[in-house]
Order: structure tokens, then sequence, then C-alpha cells
């Protein structure tokens, strides 16, 4: 038997949560479901009829080489970021784990990309990617390289979104390791450098197997969130004609072509759920391996 | 004899130890600093395009710093585009954003934390779930939705995702938890107050850190967006500064110089913010993202 006090606080917490869960299911809940349900049919923007078509559009995917393209570029794209700016994370994480005269300094440069809103970082490194007039080709100079066409040339294209998102997201990966670092006890580095060991020895058998669960952590993190890579593409890829990403077909660029320049919605939709199959893929993975640490 | 050598050996391999440490300082300092150079060097190179008149932005070699320069890059930008609107969206965005999760973050996770209640549980889990859904997966059908409110191309539109955030209901939970035990609840319903006067002036008096800490993230999180003000925002002037410096660029005539000093005042704010509160900020990233 619930008493009145207790049926009196039960009131106050539906009624608190009544908003502001209608909203959410309005702004997410719904609209998460809806993907699902649209992914399972011809749901043209304009037509009356949205008939259920079953897998159609999941198996219309599966040949459709636009698909297969921005599928493979988001997949190396997202590992190559993995590459780029985990070592060099970790690195500067472990440089900086002891106090520095210019430890502030080195935060904020570090970290400033992290908080810039990616237009205009997209911005700043397309005229220092720019082929005729950008810094880069004049620092390759130098080196007697030959300019190249940096947003231009497929590969290179993709090499260019994969170092400014690694540049991007360092400082974050550096300040997570920073963290684990600091957390690793001290008495662990003093027992070895009784025992003699180098700064190398200490990092390969003492800092590396200590922040393994943050290494992955931090990989998989990165891999998750750079699967929705769409700004820098279409910023870095518009040229002065407004046509963007057709250098760099990403996912979500397709999404977004398919279902707001196509209509073709239902068909997104179902490019959309593959998106979501991937990342809910990794958490998971995620998840088992955090399982495995406790 | 043999003790003098000793001694001498002892002394050397003491020097030599000096110099081990010294060169590797130096060394890890020169790496830090190149490092920081280069993470720093997008920013220089947006400053110094700004500062440039137009003749020199299409100079071979660039320069990084500017032969002689000029502001007239921050006028043209203003004069050419509706650039000053274009920010105060994106002001009027962050600033309803940042309350809105305030204030649904904070009424949530206290109910959450410390109201038991049939479903209490489920809720949670759900709000967690759904937290992993990456935004570009439900995007479409939210565009729908918004359509059918008749909110596209207006302010309300653009806001409409952003007036709740999983993890902000998350970390408030975790945080009444932590720091606000039951007996001061307790102690407030016996004195015969009511629920909501509870929450108003015990509990959020307690919770200034981490909203404070959340107000800085939402705020951020806002200004950032641009995929879905660009789906939403169809006429020039409901852009954001975002979409706005986005767009401004594909132009058929490009002002490089234009741009850049777009660019920079779009920055500034998040900087300035930045900067003042680098130590709650690294904090609070380093506390996020350790808990997932």
């Amino acid at each position: 038997m619930t008493s009145p006090i207790t049926r009196k606080r039960w009131f106050f917490a539906y009624a608190a949560l009544a908003p502001i869960l209608a909203i959410y299911l309005f702004v997410r809940i719904i609209p998460i479901g809806r993907t699902f349900l649209m992914s399972f049919r011809n749901w043209d923007l304009i037509a009356l009829n949205k008939p259920f078509i079953g897998m159609a559009n999941y198996l219309e995917l599966l040949k459709d080489p636009s698909f297969q393209t921005s599928l493979v570029n988001t997949t190396v794209i997202a590992f190559g970021i993995v590459i780029l700016s985990v070592p060099a994370a970790l690195l500067v994480a472990v440089l900086l784990s002891r106090p520095r005269k210019l430890s502030a300094f080195y935060e904020t440069a570090y970290f400033l990309p992290v908080v810039t809103s990616m237009v205009p970082a997209t911005l700043a490194w397309k005229w220092i990617l720019d082929a005729d007039l950008g810094p880069l080709n004049q620092f390759i100079g130098f080196f007697g390289m030959s300019p190249k066409a940096w947003l231009i040339e497929p590969g290179l294209a993709i090499f260019s979104i994969i170092l400014l998102s690694a540049w991007k997201v360092l400082g974050y990966n550096m300040i997570i390791f920073l963290v684990g670092i600091r957390n690793i006890p001290a008495t662990y580095y003093e027992a070895a450098t009784i025992d003699g060991a180098t700064n190398l020895q200490r990092f390969r058998y003492i800092t590396l197997p200590q922040l393994r669960p943050i290494l992955l952590f931090v990989s998989v993190i990165t891999v998750i969130q750079s699967y929705n890579v769409y700004t820098q593409v279409y910023v870095l890829a518009s040229d002065a004609q407004g046509a963007p990403g057709y250098v760099v077909r990403v996912l979500v660029y397709d999404m977004i072509e398919n279902g707001f320049r196509f209509f073709r919605m239902g068909y997104a939709s179902a490019e959309a759920m593959v998106l979501l199959l991937i990342v809910m893929t990794l958490t998971l993975l995620q998840f088992a391996f955090l399982r495995e640490r406790t | 004899m043999s003790t003098v050598s000793a001694e001498r050996q002892a002394q050397a391999a003491k020097q030599s130890r000096q110099l081990g440490t010294l060169l590797r300082e130096t060394s890890s300092e020169i790496v830090l600093f190149v490092g920081a150079i280069v993470m720093m060097m997008p920013f220089l190179w947006m400053l110094s395009t700004a500062l440039k008149t137009p003749a020199e932005i299409l100079t071979w070699p660039p320069r990084l710093i500017p032969q002689e320069a000029t502001l007239a890059n921050f006028v043209t930008v203003f004069t050419t585009a509706p650039f000053g609107l274009w920010l105060l969206n994106s002001l009027i965005l962050a600033v309803v954003s940042t309350l809105g999760i305030l204030l649904t973050s904070s009424v949530a996770g206290y109910v959450l934390a410390k109201f038991s209640f049939p479903g209490r549980a489920a809720l949670f889990t759900i709000i967690l779930a759904t937290a992993i859904v990456p935004f570009e997966v439900y995007m479409i059908p939210l565009y729908l939705a918004a359509r059918d409110l008749g909110v596209i191309n207006t302010l309300p539109g653009i806001l409409l995702p952003f007036v709740i955030m999983s993890f902000g209901i998350f970390f408030i939970r975790q945080n009444v938890i932590a720091s606000i035990p039951d007996e001061l609840i307790e102690a407030g319903r016996i004195d015969g107050a009511s629920e909501l006067w509870i929450f108003g002036r015990v509990v959020m008096p307690l919770l200034t850190g981490p909203l404070s800490a959340l107000g800085i993230f939402a705020f951020m999180q806002a200004w950032n967006q641009f995929v879905w003000p660009l789906l939403v925002a169809n006429s020039k002037a409901l852009y954001t500064a975002e979409v706005g410096l986005a767009l401004f660029q594909t132009g058929f005539t490009i002002n490089f110089g234009a741009v850049s000093a777009g660019s920079v005042i779009s920055v500034l704010p998040i900087l300035t913010v930045f900067i003042i509160l680098r130590k709650q900020i690294i904090n609070g990233v380093a506390l996020s993202g350790l808990k997932g």
C-alpha cells in the first residue's frame, strides 16, 4: 500500500518530468524510431503514398557505388584520424605530465582547436592547404617537393580531412591521457627508478600497460565521433562554384544528399541505420572492453 | 689510488647523467614548443589573412606577418554580408539553448536522483541509451517533425533539438547523488517546505558548480552547431555565424580577407571564454570523458 506522502512525491516527480519527457520524445525518441520505420519504406517527400518495401532500401544500398565510396571514405577517415591523433596525443600527454614552466601555454595551444567551431577551423586549414597560395606548399617547397593539389586530388583531399580532424581532436585525447597518466600511482615510477629503469623503459613497462584501457577508450571514441564527419568535408571540398562534396564523399554527406536533394528519405534513413549500426557496434565493443577491465 | 679513480668515475657518471637529463628536458621542451606552434598555426594564419590587403593575399610567397596590416576586412565582412545578424542569431541560439539545457537537466537530474517512483530505472536507461545515437541518424525524421510543427526556417526551429541534453541530465544526476544528502531534503520537508521550494532554494544553490560547467558546454555546443541550422535555415537572415561563413565562402567571388575576418570574429567569443575558464573546461572534459 502506498502512503499519501509517497503518492504526493510520485506526483511531483511525474509532473516535473512530464514536459521534459515530452520534448525528449518529440526531438529524440520518436525521430529515432521513425528512422528505423522509414528505412523500410519508399518514403518520398513529395509522393503521398509511401509504400512498405521491406529490405529493398538496404539491398539497393549494397549495390549503390556512391554509398560504397562514402562508406569506404568515412572508414578511412575515421581510422586515419585515430592513427594520426592518438599517438601524437599520447606523446604530448607524456611530455606534459610533469609540470613545466610553459604548461599553461602548451595546454592552451593543444586544446584550443577542440573548442574552436568547425567552420572557421576548416576555413583556416583551407587556406593553409590552398594549392596556389597556401603556406603548406611553400613549406614543402623548402624541402624540394613540388606543390600539391591538397584539396582537389582525391587521395590528398582525404588526407587533408584526416589531418585537420586529427588536429582538432588531438587536444581532447591529450587531456584524457593526461588524467590517465596522473592516476598511475607514483610508487610504480619510484620503484622503477630505484631499479635503474630509463625513461623509455618506464614508458614501455609502466605508462603504456597502465594506460591500455584508456588508450582503447580514446581510440574507440575517436572512431565513433569521426564516423559523423560532415562539416569539414562540406567546407573543405566546396569550391567557388559551391558544389561541395564531390571530391570526398562521406556517409552523412551522401545521406543528406539522398534525403534533401533527391527527397529519397526512406533510402537516406536506411543509410542512417547503417551509420547507427556501426556506432552501436563500436559502443558495445567499448562496453565489453570496460567490463573486461573491471 | 683506486679510491681516487672510483670517485672520479662516479663524478663523471653523475655529470653525464645530468647532461642526459638536460638533453632530454631540452628536447622534450623543443618537441612541445614546435608542436604548440604547429597547433596554433591555423589560428595565426587566419588572423594574418584577416589583416592583409586583397592584393597581398594573392601574393606568392605568402607571409605570416602582413606587410601593411589593415582592418578593412573586418568592415567588409559586416557590409557585404549580414554578418552582424548571423552573430546575433548564433548568440540567441546559444543563450536560449544553454538556459533550456540547464533547466531541463537540473529538474530531470534532480528528480531522477532523489525520487523513487515506478519507471525511474527504465526512464534513465532510455535517456542513456539514446545518448549514444548520433544526431545525424535521426535528423531526417526530426526535420519532418519540425516541418509538421511549422518551424522550418524559424529560430525556434533551429533551437528545437538543443533544449535538452542527455549528458546534462546524467551529469546533474551524478552530482546530486554525490553532493546532496537525503537528510537535507528531508529536513526541508519536515519544516513543511514544498517540493518546488526545496528544489529552488535548497538543491539549486548547491549545484552552481556543476551547472556552470554544464552551461559552458551547452553554450559551446550550440555555438558550434552546423548541420541542423544549415538544413533548417533557408533564408539568409536566419543563418548562424557558422552557416553564414560556410555559405559565404562558396560565393562566386571569394573574398579571402573578409571570410578570414569573419572567422576570427566567430572564433573570438569561445576563445575568450576558454582562455578565462581554461582550468574548469579542461577539468570538465577530463571528468566527462572518463565517464564516457
